[in-house]
């Protein structure tokens, strides 16, 4: 079996991977191997042909494969290492890795690992839906990689399922596509994405039916219609059948961490992504970790400015300038109203090193079990180090700041809480 | 012999046998009759091998120690093909996990069935069925919630992979002589006191022995060709859910429930492929082919595991699937002969089918034996080597040339899959393809690969899985 070695192996060439690979690159880093397991680097914005890509990191509107391809060209021009179609299948203590290709199996031994393996939808299976196994039921990412790469459609009529971005960048992909989606259904009362999003179905010609779930779906081969639940009452009723010939399952991502479930490293049960430090670093001080795989979902542009972030403490990292940690506080989550956040734990460092060493999360990002208006706040006990009053829908990005690393030093304990406001305390 | 392709006619000499149906059965009766040289056919109304009561499984090969007591037809057929599936499961380089089972009992009440289930095990010549108690249930298998009180071990209960146990079995009885015909559905039929002139949706068969091994559909077979059944087919639901790989340490054996009178009950265990398995439900109903889930079911099995491994909610759930059990109105399997027609059905195989296939082809070959009937063998046996696919195994993936992963969840590689679309007994649809690599099985369920699947299966399925964009 071949065995090599490098400084930096970063796993997956998405917005973050690329990102962080080419600042590495940047900053005089030798031996940074990006690998992808996809035939091209590009990660998501890759097969998204529609959406406004780029404004933070061009300044500029570009759809998703030209950024993406401009995300590949700018590490490249660093001195990236960029091998595609290479899969990790094992991360191991100390860095080391096992890749697959269609070379067999080989060892990459890496002085720091930084998993970028971002996210990916909740397929149909763990919803537990109702009904027949047919063809034409698919995610949005299954369904734009057939568009945008492969160039075919697998239905005509579908059922979009959701209503957050992704399932607005699913009905823009069909139209683009010529496919007409019969309907575009919401369980909850308002849309999850941008309130003015709701305007869109009407203009692309689809019906947006908040309040709607589905209940089974039906066909023998292929998809031929779907039972949804409408109204606020619903389940009490007939549900009302729709002919479609397909369903995409859009959105509830979750985080794509199989390597780090079955690894050594620490699993964040809440984020579904490995639990880090302030500095982005996972159990293993060998490891780090950026982008979605930590937070499903956000946009490539945050992911790109977290992976340069989380670069800095990594050279930092590689100078020994991290090496003096000594103990770590976990943030306590206490209140079922917070879903997750991240980092989910404070580094203490020697104070001698405490000012050296770039900080790639100076906040805490956090998400909300529903949307909610109230309090969050970092305390320790009684006393409130950091605090913002928030009004957030569920999948909104919430960002808390870290008080500076000398005054995390003097606490205890660290708690995450929210207190709704007022109104909401009936 | 090959598959007599879709395109093709049947040919016009007589058969020594026609088996009707591709199951699980009807694959390991081709193979048992095709090795004592007689000259077979398979005949299978769908377009793939597996597409009825046998593509929804626990994938358990049963020692047979909760079967009917012996000199039952299910017991002998039981103990033969466990021991059958031993003793050739490594030339075909089909999986064996012998990881044992528990039968975990969490009420005094339960406790006490123990005695008689270890009685009727030791009965049924499972002699290694031991009881244990708590304690060494928990040394065993840690992760089982608290509150269980003893089990009934049995060591030598299994897990294969259901899906290319039977394969294999085809594809030897193919390459040993037997021919199948998919899409070929019966409509009629008639015996001239010598041969059966049967009747099909691709033309007219003559063959001198026809075994109904129709599954779902023995019954109607039953009445079609000798105008009577002795059983009614009562079609069993039942769900499954399938839990992400990152369950698979939680568990070493197969956990099962204490039965009753009507169902085996919900069993949670490893799958070969290092997935946890829980299910089935048992649910009548008239249909035969409506293997519909049911969110609710879904939920309480769901619900039901985490009862029995508290830790599984913790993960999550990668697949879900019904199958439909061939159950009768009778206990024990209806394996009959209707002596002066030359016809044998083989009925009534309800939920253990997967591990007594085997010995079932057996037995009827034994029998056709017994009625005179004598055929020379090849002289030496061909033994195909399936892929591997299951976890216990060296996958391609791990080997040079393999053109790259194409299902990252389940390290399908591309050659796998082109060798699968290009290979003896190639599917035909893309649930057949899955169910020869396991592409697009995993966590993501096609998040990731299925436009690559479907670039590469197009042209090669007959199924039409998309169409090309302007």
């Amino acid at each position: 079996m071949k065995n090599s070695h490098c400084r930096v192996a970063i796993v997956g060439a998405g917005p973050s991977g690329l990102a962080l690979a080419g600042e590495l690159a940047s900053a005089g880093i030798d031996g940074v191997v990006l690998l992808e397991r996809e035939s091209e680097a590009g990660g998501i914005p890759r097969h998204c042909g529609h959406s406004p890509y780029g404004m933070r990191e061009f300044r500029r509107i570009l759809s998703g494969p030209e950024y993406a391809r401009r995300l590949v060209d700018r590490a490249q021009r660093c001195g990236v290492v960029l091998r595609t179609a290479v899969t990790v299948t094992e991360i191991e203590a100390g860095g080391s890795l096992l890749l697959s290709s269609a070379a067999g199996i080989e060892r990459l031994q890496a002085d720091r690992v930084v998993l970028c393996t971002g996210n990916r939808e909740t397929p149909r299976a763990p919803r537990l839906v109702s009904g027949s196994r047919a063809l034409g039921i698919v995610t949005t990412g299954a369904l734009q990689s057939m568009l945008y790469l492969k160039r075919r459609l697998p239905f005509a009529r579908p059922l979009i399922v959701g209503s957050e971005l992704v399932s607005f960048s699913a009905l823009l992909s069909c139209r683009h596509a010529g496919i007409k989606p019969v309907a575009m259904i919401e369980a909850r009362p308002q849309v999850t994405a941008w309130r003015v999003a709701s305007l869109l179905p009407p203009l692309l010609g689809t019906r947006l039916w908040l309040n709607t779930s589905l209940r089974e779906i039906h066909g023998d081969d292929r998809v031929s219609s779907v039972d949804v639940d409408v109204g606020a009452d619903r389940g009490a009723d007939e549900p009302m059948t729709l002919d479609c010939d397909g369903v995409v399952f859009s959105g509830c991502f979750v985080s794509e961490s199989s390597l780090v479930k079955v690894s050594h490293l620490e699993l964040d049960r809440a984020s579904g992504g490995p639990s880090i430090d302030q500095y982005g670093r996972c159990s293993d001080p060998d490891y780090f970790s950026c982008g979605n795989q930590l937070h499903p979902v956000d946009t490539a542009g945050w992911c790109w400015a977290e992976g340069r972030n989380t670069a800095a403490s990594l050279v930092a990292s590689l100078d020994g300038r991290l090496l003096a940690a000594g103990r770590s506080l976990a943030i306590k989550g206490a209140s079922p109203m917070i879903r997750y956040f991240t980092p989910q734990r404070i580094t203490m460092m020697e104070p001698a090193y405490s000012n050296k060493a770039p900080t790639a999360h100076r906040q805490l990002q956090v998400r909300l079990a529903q949307d909610a208006r109230g309090r969050l706040s970092l305390r320790d006990g009684e006393h409130e180090l950091s605090g913002r009053n928030i009004s957030a829908r569920r999948e909104r990005r919430v960002l808390l700041p870290l008080p500076p690393l000398a005054r995390l030093q003097q606490c205890r304990s660290l708690s995450l809480e929210f207190e709704p406001a007022q109104a909401e305390q009936r | 012999m090959p598959e007599i392709l879709s395109s093709e006619s049947l040919p016009a000499d007589v058969f020594d046998v026609v088996v009707i149906g591709a199951g699980v059965v009807g694959c390991a009766m081709a193979r048992r009759f095709a090795l004592q040289g007689a000259r077979t056919l398979v005949i299978e109304k769908s377009m793939d091998l597996l597409d009825g009561a046998s593509k929804g499984n626990s994938a358990i090969l049963h020692t047979g120690f909760d079967a009917p007591a012996p000199g039952s037809q299910e017991h002998g057929c039981l103990v033969d093909g466990y021991n059958e599936y031993r003793d050739i499961h490594a030339q075909l380089n089909l999986p064996l996990l012998e990881c044992g089972a528990l039968v975990l009992a969490w009420s005094d009440e339960e406790a006490e069935r123990l005695h008689i289930l270890r009685q009727n095990a030791h009965r049924n010549g499972v002699i290694s069925a031991q009881i244990i108690d708590a304690k060494q249930v928990r040394r065993r298998e840690p992760e089982v919630a608290d509150s269980v009180l003893a089990a009934l071990e049995i060591p030598g209960e299994s897990i294969i992979d259901p899906w290319s146990a039977p394969y294999a079995y085809m594809l030897q009885a193919l390459q040993n002589g037997a021919s199948l015909a998919r899409q070929c559905a019966l409509i009629g039929g008639r015996f001239d006191g010598e041969t059966w002139l049967l009747e099909t949706s691709r033309g007219k068969l003559r063959s001198r022995l026809v075994i109904n091994c129709a599954g779902l559909y023995g019954d109607h077979i039953n009445r079609l060709l000798v105008g009577e059944s002795d059983f009614g087919i009562r079609p069993r639901k039942g769900q499954f859910v399938v839990f992400d790989k990152s369950a698979r340490p939680l568990l070493h054996s197969i956990l099962l429930p204490v039965p009753t009178e009507i169902t085996k009950g919900i069993v949670v265990c490893p799958t070969i492929f290092g997935n946890v398995l829980v299910g089935p439900t048992a649910e009548e109903q008239d249909s035969r082919s409506d293997a519909r889930v049911d969110s609710r079911e879904l939920q309480a099995l769901v619900e039901r595991a985490a009862q029995i491994l508290p830790a599984l909610s913790k993960h999550g759930v990668t697949a879900t699937y019904a199958g439909i059990r061939p159950a009768s109105e009778h206990k024990d399997y209806q394996i009959k002969w209707y002596q002066g027609q030359r016809y044998c059905c083989v009925g009534g195989i309800r939920s253990t089918g997967l591990s007594a296939a085997l010995g079932i082809a057996s037995r009827v070959h034994r029998e056709y034996c017994d009625q005179g009937n004598r055929h020379t063998a090849p002289e030496k046996w061909i033994w195909p080597q399936v892929a591997g696919i299951a976890e216990t195994a060296k996958r391609d993936w791990q080997e040079p040339g393999n053109d790259g992963i194409v299902c990252h969840c389940e390290l399908v590689t591309r050659r796998e899959i082109n060798q699968a679309l290009d290979g003896p007994l190639a599917p035909d649809t893309l649930a057949g393809l899955k169910r020869r690599t396991r592409a697009g099985m995993g966590r993501c369920q096609g998040f990731y690969c299925t436009a690559e699947l479907c670039e590469l299966a197009e042209e090669r399925l007959s199924q039409s899985l998309a169409v090309a964009r302007k």
